[in-house]
């Protein structure tokens, strides 16, 4: 069978290349990875107007031929045919922004010369307009003697004409890529910058709305105050437009294991299911609001373009500890998940900044610690209103993220004076025109997040639980001895016991650590399971798990807990990915010691500060 | 006339904000390979028209610069390999 034939997607940085690929392909689309390399591969299928499918990938955004980050030398390779794990693409769609021809042309006239079938798709012709600029596309398909589209992706505007340009270019002879194409970038510039003037017919001075948000958004007094403001209503978001969905979905939970235990009958096979299964996800999946409204917000700030302005404000004081800007991004991800963070410091060209970037992201707290804190702050901090909209629960929150941040910013420094001395580090980006994403971008974006949560709950969480059960379960207590103290899980928990004594941790916590290095929220199934498994013997039976953990929990081994998970590097994905990163298992290792030995030295130091503090 | 022209020229980390120049000659033996080649990537270049729009909050450091048609935010360490002459 012959494959597809395969079309390339390339283009600068902030073209609009990829609101291009999704309007082109919609869902139908695959990621991957290039062997060898930690660079993603996004591929999609179109569908040309005689039912014929071909193969779209969206290849890395590059300034040039000439690579200056692995990104870029995937697009470059990819394009040469000589990338491991792609064929040699059959044609070209090149994709520029309308408003910066000056620069996109240059990459564009490379890109032209390879003597592949090339179309260009002319995008964000709406902004070009916006900022004055009216260009003529027939002089632009004269200049650069390929076929040239007017596209606006974001509204779908071109999307019929592009199918049909596709349709005419797999029908043209092609023989071959010319390996060798011009490098003197000084002379592509020039050209294209004529090639530009040529294009445009007239130019009315604006003005751009980019630069007026920008004096105020970058502004030196205004633009901190607003990032942190930013920062500080989606965590207060995170927790106050999530409560009413997590009633719902705890009410879904109760009436399911309501059901399952009045169709089962009483035992082994019915605490499996009820205490084991349903009470494990259930405690889980109701974090599912909460990871949902938080990468609503990261996808928003990143969709707009105000992500890099993030980058522009904090990177002073990221170059103060030896990080760049550039960190910021993938250390914000972070607070997702550590594993697409740790990904997302591939744009980072100076090595050792990016291994420090690497070794810090796990103190960001991360979406699955929320279902910890939530769960600890709901049953030992008040619900106090502090002031109109600011709820004492929230700024513990706010603390923890705090504390994280700043145990991140300690520890590169010290990384960047230690064992990652040395290197330059730069911070060069590109502040592109702020723009609202189209809304279903960021639905896909956030959909494909619920399903990885789900899928993480569905086995992962449900697997460990399930186990865990089972260590709990047996062997059966005697009538007057506890359950969590006979079973298997209990011994093991009173080895790990003697050693988190000192830092005030009860053999409950000891239990729930071990099954919490699947993953953070794990902790919370692993307590809800030892707890109901516990009140088959109790009468309180009904009571929720804040209040159990009120009753054997002190106030101080409550917040030592905390502390605890800001530090604790209890996430096997974290460690898997830091490992594929890094090329081995040197830094992985390493990292896990000094975060373990973090943790153990902050629960201790808040269990010993609490308790002189007679709390 | 060589002093001259001296007092024109200065860094472009020295520039005011909200002043256009152009750049005159970039020390590109200064900068790292791959440092370079961004700068080349953005369109910096002899002949350049460029313009800072805003410093960084803290030590007025990076520095946002229009040239061309696109804003770019380079260290002001970078900045200062750039040569410009300002237009009255």
């Amino acid at each position: 069978m012959n494959p597809l034939p395969l079309v390339a997607v390339a283009g600068s940085p902030n073209a609009g290349k990829s609101a291009l690929f999704n309007a082109l392909t919609g869902a139908r689309q695959k990621v991957g990875n290039y062997p060898g390399v930690t660079v993603e591969r996004h591929s999609g299928r179109l569908v040309l107007a005689d039912g014929r499918p071909v193969e779209l990938v969206d290849l890395p955004g590059a300034y040039s031929l000439e690579p200056a980050s692995p990104d870029e030398a995937v697009t470059r390779d990819v394009l040469l045919g000589r990338q491991k794990g792609e064929r040699q693409p059959d044609a070209l769609m090149i994709v520029v922004d309308a408003s910066n021809l000056d620069n996109h042309l240059r990459f564009c006239l490379q890109l032209i010369e390879l003597g592949l079938p090339t179309i260009v798709a002319l995008n964000m012709v709406d902004l070009a307009k916006r900022d004055g600029l009216e260009l003529d596309p027939k002089a632009l398909e004269q200049e650069l003697g390929v076929p040239v589209i007017e596209t606006v992706a974001v509204r779908r505007r071109g999307i019929q004409e592009l199918h049909s340009a596709v349709d005419d270019m797999l029908s043209a002879p092609f023989c071959g890529v010319h390996q060798h194409v011009k490098s003197d970038l000084i002379h592509l510039q020039r050209r294209a910058r004529e090639v530009a003037t040529a294009a445009v017919v007239s130019e009315t001075p604006v003005r751009r709305w980019t630069h007026r948000l920008d004096s105020i958004l970058l502004h030196p007094v205004a633009g901190p105050i607003i990032l942190a403001a930013i920062m500080f209503v989606m965590f207060q978001a995170v927790f106050a437009w999530s409560q009413t969905p997590v009633s719902w979905i705890e009410d879904a939970v109760a009436w399911l294991s309501g059901a399952a235990s009045a169709v089962l009958p009483a035992g082994l096979m019915r605490s499996l299911i009820v205490d084991g299964a349903i009470a494990g996800v259930g405690a889980v999946i109701t974090f599912l609001p909460q990871i949902l409204i938080l990468f609503f917000f990261i996808l928003l700030l990143e969709g707009t373009g105000y992500m890099v302005r993030a980058a522009f404000l904090m990177d002073r004081l990221m170059h103060g500890v030896g990080l760049s800007g550039r960190a910021f991004i993938p250390l914000l991800s972070s607070f997702a998940c550590a594993v697409p963070g740790i990904m997302a410091t591939r744009t980072i060209e100076d090595p050792k900044d990016r291994l420090t970037t690497i070794l810090v992201a796990p103190l960001m707290t991360c979406s699955a610690r929320l279902p910890v804190y939530t769960l600890i702050i709901g049953a030992f901090i008040p619900n106090r209103r502090l002031a109109w909209g600011i709820g004492l629960q929230g700024v513990v929150m706010f603390w923890l993220y705090v504390t994280g941040i700043c145990g991140a910013l300690l520890a590169a420094f010290v990384l960047r004076r230690g064992v990652l001395r040395g290197g330059g580090g730069g911070f060069m980006m590109e502040l592109p025109k702020y723009q609202w994403p189209p809304l279903k971008d960021v639905a896909i974006g956030i959909l494909t997040r619920a399903q990885i949560f789900l899928k993480r709950a569905g086995t992962i969480i449900l697997g460990t639980t399930v186990v865990l059960w089972a260590l709990a379960s047996m062997p059966q207590a005697r009538p007057g001895q506890k359950q969590s103290e006979v079973s298997i899980a209990g011994q093991i928990a009173n080895g790990i016991e003697t050693v988190v004594r000192p830092i005030g941790f009860n053999h409950d916590i000891s239990l729930a650590l071990l099954p919490a290095m699947a993953a953070r929220e794990v902790a919370v199934s692993a307590i809800a399971t030892v707890y109901s498994i516990d009140s088959a013997d109790e009468e309180a039976g009904s009571k929720s798990l804040e209040d159990r953990l009120q009753h054997r929990w002190s106030l101080a081994t409550a917040l030592a807990f905390l502390a605890w998970f800001v530090f604790a590097p209890q996430c096997i994905s974290t460690i898997a990915v830091t490992r594929r990163e890094t090329n081995g298992w040197k830094w992985p290792l390493f990292m896990v010691s000094y975060l373990f030995a973090a943790a153990y030295g902050a629960a201790g130091a808040t269990y010993w500060t609490a308790v002189a503090l007679g709390l | 006339m060589n002093a001259l022209f001296q007092t024109d020229v200065i860094g472009l980390d020295r520039l005011k904000v909200g002043t256009r120049a152009r750049v005159s000659s970039v020390d590109w033996d200064s900068l790292e390979h791959s440092e370079a080649c961004r700068l080349r990537h953005f369109g910096f270049d002899e002949g350049v028209l460029v313009e800072p729009l805003h410093l960084g909050p803290f030590g007025r450091d990076p520095i946002a610069i229009r040239v061309g048609r696109m804003t770019v935010a380079i260290r002001r360490r970078h900045a200062g390999a750039i040569s410009v002459t300002p237009i009255a």
